[in-house]
């Protein structure tokens, strides 16, 4: 798709790669507030969608090839396999009609405000002299980093831990991406350490069933006779 | 000459390397032994060549290893040309000493690979140009002296002694740490001329000589940081106390002139003050110690704390002088602190060999087991007597030289401006004189109990004169005791290049005076004829003695003697009785210990009856077998170490619970950390 660069302006290209990355934000706030677990996966796959969107637009607007293969395993893998092994394995813990008590919903999304807002104003101090539209580039997917943060730390169930573990680092990537030109070796070992992550929790997940018939992370705190 | 001293480094620590593959053999004793004294001349020659070079400015030698950016900086200026003339002369006689010594060591190879690396670190410590090189090798001094009193660690004491040491010595580089890193600013340069062309602000300098004054304390003996030294000193092997009490605390002074009067930039006027009252304090409470311990090596030990203590008040007030300007006088102030170094090392490492003979020879290093020493060893009883005598501020010995210089030093004084000096500097004087005072009764305890009387013990009845090379390394040392005290203007040249270096003054030449005077100030001031006063001396102890033995009788007679109120030791059959009423260094001390310790000691003595516990007094006329208590405690654990242990624990059991978190709450404290640190980023970066 090289051939559309000429076409358009730099200035509407790096435009449409920031809508594309404000999207993504916008997503990860959608993911803050699902309370089921079968659509916080589903938004999940809609986050990696657009992290391969976005990091085509990359790839066309830099003429970087090797972006390509980044979009692609975003939308082929992240997109696809893992939310589909996620539902499968939802259903097969028969969780899938679960609600989720997620404290405070409003109070979680003014914090990702509050977050969003943090790293608009450390990039404006830390990179005054870069460029507008990079510098908010690289703010958003500071913020998507955040935000997938928040998620990990506000939910229980582990499902909604891994979804938002897999957001924040669909925000490195977009960081990366945004950058000129990420060594593909990096790329790869991240994706591949990414899978490597999925597999393990997933092999968790079951283990955690196994034992105490639910996901529910506290109850290995119960187990370790360490509440407080 | 810098090279020479690397060269001499890289010999200890070959030296060291033999010891370690081949320390069970009893050649390797001699060879690493011999090689120390050997590189230790060299290195010592190179020192005195440097001194005499004159202001020839020394190229810094940079090496091309440590830190890639900074590589490692070496460079030998007047100062570390003194204390490395210091350090070696130690270490050569310690050497010396140890040729001999060393072979009634039961496992040698516990000694031997450390003691040539602990030198070759003094070495590089005092030649090294940047804050990484010093603080490594500063750090390997104290490992490998940690190693060295661990040679005995069979002992509880001794363990207990390398656990206190460690925890002291890394809090003390802690603080030094601290202190370069304050000196080498936001930009981190280490090397010292950095330091020393970018001008520190007076806030920045204060907490540096505060954290200097703690890191170099601890590691000299300032009181309270001294709790460690008294249990790490006497448990090493005797060579390596020596070593450790003349020549280590040393470095440490040399670590603190360093960084305060050469790193820290301007100074200010109460700097002088806090570090006079700590060495006063120091001085004092010292020989207080000293003088209540019965265990020689442990008096020699708090001794050390003593004369750290004279020395800190002369750095103190050479810091009071410079910061008023009056050079001269704080050029006299660091004469005589350096001075005092110097001779501090040459007495105290000869009083420790000395130590060392009496617990090989007698078996027990307690005062009261010993006694009439001076007829078995009769040999190396006189370099101890001229040592003592030096400790105790004798003239015509050099610890009266320099002391002497100190109190003309402290005579200055009114002329400073500030009140709080003039109120403090007169009280600290006091105090020097009233350390010096009881410094004199401790080493006439401590040689009288030992050396002088009958012996009250079996093994001290058996003992017997230690080895040549023992007696060597103490006759010389005693030796230069007497020539640094008879010609003290020799060193007080010596001396000068470093006070013009440091203060841009020296205290005026001593060369051409008749006599061989010294006249610190001036001639209508004070002068001191060493050189008379050791004629006068001699001339008149000499018909002394003669006209008793010439005209006074010499007829010996045998006479029944009062026995204390015991029955039967009048008669002359049974002179074994009359040893238990020598006096004991309890008894001796006691008078001191009642008045100046009753307080701050908490010092109580106690009679105990062997009869029944329930007995205070047995009935009149009954004898009942009793014994003699002396408690004291140390009021530094009660008053710092003790809470601060207790704080520190509180502490951790409170950081124990962060072990015991759930994931969630975990991942939440990263998350925390990370936003907290990018607000602060965002805010004030």
């Amino acid at each position: 798709m090289g051939f559309l660069a000429p076409l358009l302006s730099t200035e509407t290209s790096l435009s449409v790669a920031h809508v594309l990355a404000g999207g993504l934000v916008l997503v990860s706030f959608m993911m803050l507030y699902q309370d089921r677990l079968s659509s916080v996966i589903n938004v999940l796959a809609l986050h990696s969608a657009v992290l391969g969107f976005a990091v085509g637009w990359q790839a066309i607007i830099q003429n970087a090839p090797e972006l390509y293969i980044t979009a692609g395993l975003a939308l082929g893998f992240k997109a696809i396999v893992i939310p589909l092994a996620l539902h499968r394995m939802v259903e097969k813990l028969g969780i899938h009609r679960q609600v989720e008590a997620v404290g405070g919903i409003s109070l979680t999304m003014l914090a990702g405000i509050g977050l969003v807002a943090l790293s608009m104003v450390v990039m404006l101090r830390t990179a005054a002299h870069a460029d507008a539209l990079a510098r908010e580039d690289v703010a958003l997917a500071l913020s998507v980093i955040l935000l997938g943060m928040l998620m990990m730390v506000t939910r229980r169930n582990a499902v909604s831990q891994i979804a938002g573990f897999m957001s924040l680092e669909n925000g490195l990537i977009l960081a990366a991406a945004g950058a000129q030109g990420m060594p593909l070796v990096v790329e790869i070992s991240v994706a591949f350490s990414i899978l490597i992550a999925f597999i393990v929790i997933g092999v968790f997940l079951f283990r955690i069933r196994e034992r105490f018939d639910t996901v529910d992370s506290t109850t290995l705190d119960a187990f370790r006779g360490e509440m407080q | 000459m810098t090279p020479v001293i690397l060269f001499c480094a890289l010999a200890w620590f070959a030296l060291g390397g033999i010891g370690m593959l081949w320390g069970r053999r009893d050649v390797t004793r001699v060879v690493v032994y011999g090689g120390t004294l050997a590189v230790a001349g060299i290195a010592l020659l190179a020192a005195f060549f440097q001194l005499g070079l004159g202001d020839a400015p020394v190229p810094t030698l940079v090496l091309p290893l440590g830190l890639p950016w900074l590589g490692m900086n070496f460079h030998l200026d007047d100062l570390a040309a003194v204390f490395l003339i210091i350090t070696n002369l130690g270490a050569a006689a310690a050497s010396l000493y140890a040729i001999g010594y060393g072979r009634h060591e039961h496992e040698p190879w516990r000694i031997l690979p450390f003691y040539p690396v602990f030198i070759a670190a003094m070495n590089l410590v005092i030649v090294a140009a940047d804050a990484y090189d010093f603080l490594v090798f500063w750090e390997l001094m104290s490992l490998a002296s940690w190693a060295l009193v661990m040679a005995h660690h069979n002992q509880q004491e001794t363990r207990r002694a390398g656990v206190t040491y460690l925890l002291m010595a890394d809090a003390g580089t802690l603080a030094l740490l601290l202190a370069f890193g304050l000196l080498a600013g936001a930009h981190g340069h280490y090397d010292f001329a950095a330091m020393q062309a970018a001008h520190p602000s007076p806030a920045v300098g204060a907490v540096v000589m505060v954290l200097v004054l703690i890191g170099a304390g601890s590691k000299a003996g300032l009181v309270p940081l001294h709790v460690w030294l008294p249990r790490a000193h006497p448990a090493a092997p005797s060579q390596v106390s020596a070593l450790m009490s003349g020549v280590m605390t040393k470095v440490a002074i040399y670590a603190f002139i360093r960084i305060v009067f050469d790193l820290a930039g301007p100074v200010a006027w109460w700097w002088g003050l806090v570090v006079l009252i700590a060495g006063g304090v120091t001085a004092v409470l010292g020989v207080l110690y000293a003088l209540m311990e019965d265990d020689i090596k442990t008096i020699l030990a708090y001794s050390t704390i003593e004369n750290v203590g004279l020395i800190f008040v002369g750095l103190g007030l050479a810091l009071a002088f410079k910061a008023d300007g009056m050079v001269v006088a704080a050029a006299l102030a660091l004469t005589a602190a350096l001075f005092h170094a110097l001779n501090h090392m040459l007495f105290k490492s000869t009083l420790f060999f000395g130590a060392g003979a009496i617990q090989h020879a007698t078996g027990t290093r307690d005062l009261s087991k010993l006694g009439g020493l001076i007829r078995r060893m009769q040999i190396s009883a006189v370099p101890m007597l001229i040592a003592a005598m030096a400790i105790a501020a004798l003239p015509p010995l050099n610890g009266f030289a320099s002391e002497w210089l100190l109190l003309q030093a402290i005579l200055l004084s009114p002329a400073l401006p500030q009140f709080g000096l003039k109120l403090a500097v007169p009280a600290v004087g006091a105090l020097v004189a009233l350390s010096a005072a009881f410094a004199a009764a401790c080493f006439v305890r401590f040689f009288g109990i030992a050396y002088l009387g009958r012996p009250r013990s079996g093994a001290a009845a058996a003992a017997h004169e230690t080895d040549v090379f023992s007696r060597g390394a103490m006759i010389g040392l005693a030796a230069l005791c007497i020539a640094a005290g008879v010609l003290p203007g020799l060193v007080v040249d010596l001396l000068a290049p470093v006070t013009q270096s440091l203060l841009g003054a020296h205290v005026p030449s001593q060369r051409g005076l008749s006599w061989l005077t010294i006249i610190p100030v001036s001639a209508s001031r004070s002068s001191y004829d060493p050189l008379l006063i050791f004629i006068f001396i001699a001339v008149s102890g000499s018909l002394a003695a003669l006209a008793l033995h010439r005209f006074g009788s010499r007829v010996i007679r045998r006479a029944p003697f009062w026995g204390c109120g015991f029955r039967g030791l009048e008669e002359a059959s049974a002179p074994d009785r009359a040893i238990g009423t020598q006096y004991s260094p309890s008894g001796l001390a006691q008078p001191i210990r009642r008045v100046f310790a009753s307080v701050v000691f908490r010092a109580r003595d106690d009679v105990v009856f062997r009869a029944r516990d329930d007995e205070m007094m047995p009935a009149s006329g009954r004898p009942v077998p009793t014994s003699f208590v002396s408690r004291w405690i140390d009021p530094a654990w009660g008053l710092f170490y003790t809470p601060m242990v207790a704080l520190i624990g509180q502490i951790a059991d409170r950081a124990n619970r962060l072990q015991f978190l759930s994931i969630r709450r975990y991942l939440g404290f990263v998350f925390a950390a990370l936003v907290a640190l990018l607000a602060w980023n965002a805010l004030w970066g």
